[in-house]
């Protein structure tokens, strides 16, 4: 979001260089990178499809969240448990159709890497994944703060943090009602907020509790589980935060569809966006 | 500016895009270059996890209340072979674990020996490659002690361990157990050959007489029913060539994740 002159293609349209080339660049890499570790974090997940708390977990222990895959008469029932409670997913998690018939299998094919069950596969495709984000969201960092990009177009300006503003915000969010004209260079409170939590909060805690499962990190970096409550708590993390970046991502996707998806996603490919030069100065 | 087409047309590569990535999963990680790219992360995991660790740190020790109320077994409970059932009905009084290869002076020792070595106890957590995780007391000589009586002779890079138990029915016995280490996880003072677990004499189906214990790596590393010990200079011979039985199934030869 640079200031660059404003450069007139329409009547009453200019475009604007919103995302700078390195925002452009880390975000279609993280994008990429996102992808492949969901689904190969699935297939490793599928080995043992348990999360306990503490510092250990196995067969033994009281899982918090399981997907079970039951054999009942000729069929395989899945669910997925949540403390005492379960619910019936059969087709879906749990047991799926491979080649036509029900198998036992917490995830289904479609949604892993490799979509047959190979854990090996799996994990090397994982942590290359994993490698290529960790530099990736080192290079976004460095950027962030060096371009002051953080300072500047994610730090909620004091107008924006107002309650009557923030009120308003939310009111026009459920209509989704977008902002247009000038104000519609800069995001939004929400937004701000959101993109924080996913780049300073989720991601930073995937990577914390991803490296609290390898016994070698834990050998160098004794206070990494502990800090996160246990080797088994640090898992059941790994996987919570995972469906918060898919939560994430799903809301994201509905939000640039609904507010302009051609322009927001031309800005995100070349960086030009397009706003009603309606004089409308906020 | 025709948008319109310009925007069909890129809207149609992106979900074409989506659609080959999808269907195309499968064929890219099995491909040659790819598989190679993967497989070649495990050396830069390898080298920044050790850059990271100082060389003798050690894997967390827990105390007696974090004990797993019951340790999950794994892999083999117990060899199918004639050989291992009669060394069984012996109490293990006729087993002898071998160590030879590249070292000075090829032993051959019986528990006992081994009893009478100085042991080291630790409670550690076993975590399992596929996720779940355990505790347990184990009580062993450090496989260096063993090492330095052996002495090892100049070329020695690996030390490999050969086991009892199949755990792929082969003709040619390539389904059988076997591991491989470095010589600096194999001095490391928590690498132990372990012959107790919580305070009694390993059992069977924890990989009695004697297990490995190679606390900073995944259980598939811990070898079990230990047999002999073979220092080499490499494994590529071996077998799949990959360094163990999981190795040469897909598993990583560094497992510090």
């Amino acid at each position: 979001m640079d200031t660059s002159a404003p450069e007139p293609i329409a009547e009453r349209q200019i475009r604007v260089q919103k995302h700078s080339a390195a925002v452009r660049l880390t975000h279609w890499l993280n994008a990429l990178c996102l992808i492949f570790l969901l689904a190969s974090g699935l297939q490793i997940f599928n080995a043992h499809p348990r999360l306990y708390l503490g510092q250990f977990g196995a067969d033994n222990e009281t899982p918090v969240i399981e997907i079970a895959s039951e054999r009942a008469k000729d069929t395989i029932r899945g669910s997925v448990r949540l403390g005492g409670l379960s619910v019936d997913t059969t087709g879906f998690l749990g047991s799926s159709k491979e080649d036509g018939s029900l198998v036992a299998r917490a995830f289904p094919s479609w949604l892993t890497l490799p979509s047959y069950h190979d854990l090996g596969a799996g994990r090397r495709a994982h942590f290359t994944f994993a490698w290529l984000l960790v530099i990736n969201g080192l290079l976004y960092m460095a950027h962030g703060f060096w371009s002051e990009h953080f300072r500047r177009d994610l730090l909620p300006t004091e107008d924006q943090l107002n309650r009557r503003h923030l009120w308003q915000e939310i009111k026009d969010h459920v209509r989704l009602r977008f902002a247009k004209g000038e104000e519609a260079r800069r995001y939004n409170t929400l937004q701000k907020m959101t993109y924080l939590v996913v780049a300073f909060v989720l991601l930073p805690l995937m990577f914390a509790s991803g490296l609290a499962m390898s016994p070698a990190i834990d050998a160098a970096f004794p206070v990494l589980p502990e800090l996160l409550g246990g080797r088994a708590t640090a898992r059941t993390l790994h996987f919570l935060t995972a469906f918060s970046l898919v939560a994430f991502v799903v809301v994201h996707l509905v939000m640039v569809a609904v507010s302009g998806a051609w322009n927001n996603l031309r800005s995100m490919i070349t960086g030009r966006y397009a706003i009603a030069d309606d004089g409308d100065a906020t | 500016m025709k948008t319109p087409s310009r925007r069909g047309f890129l809207g149609g590569a992106l979900v074409g895009l989506g659609a080959a990535a999808l269907s195309g999963c499968d064929r890219l990680v099995q491909s040659g270059p790819t598989d190679r790219i993967l497989r070649s992360t495990e050396h830069l995991t390898m080298n920044a996890q050790r850059a990271l660790q100082a060389r003798g740190a050690l894997a967390a020790e827990f105390s007696e209340s974090d004990l797993s109320p019951v340790f999950r077994a794994n892999g083999t409970r117990l060899p199918a072979s004639d050989e291992y059932a009669r060394l069984m009905d012996g109490k293990f009084a006729d087993w002898r674990l071998r160590v030879d290869g590249l070292v000075q002076k090829p032993l051959s020792l019986s528990l006992d020996d081994l009893m009478r070595l100085p042991s080291r106890t630790q409670i550690t957590r076993h975590d399992c490659v596929e996720g779940w995780s355990a505790i347990a007391r184990w009580q062993g000589v450090q496989l260096g002690r063993v090492l330095d009586t052996a002495g090892l002779s100049p070329g020695a890079r690996y030390v490999v361990l050969h086991c009892a138990d199949e755990l792929e029915q082969t003709l040619d016995g390539s389904g059988r157990y076997y591991e491989s280490i470095d010589l600096l996880d194999a001095w490391h003072p928590q690498t132990i050959l372990a012959y107790a677990m919580n305070d009694r004499r390993l059992p069977v189906e924890h990989g009695a007489p004697l297990r490995l214990r190679v606390e900073r790596q995944l259980g598939y590393k811990q070898a079990k029913y230990l047999m002999r010990l073979d220092v080499v200079p490499s494994f590529d011979h071996l077998w799949g060539g990959k360094g163990g039985y999981w190795e040469d199934r897909g598993y990583e030869w560094y497992a510090g994740i």
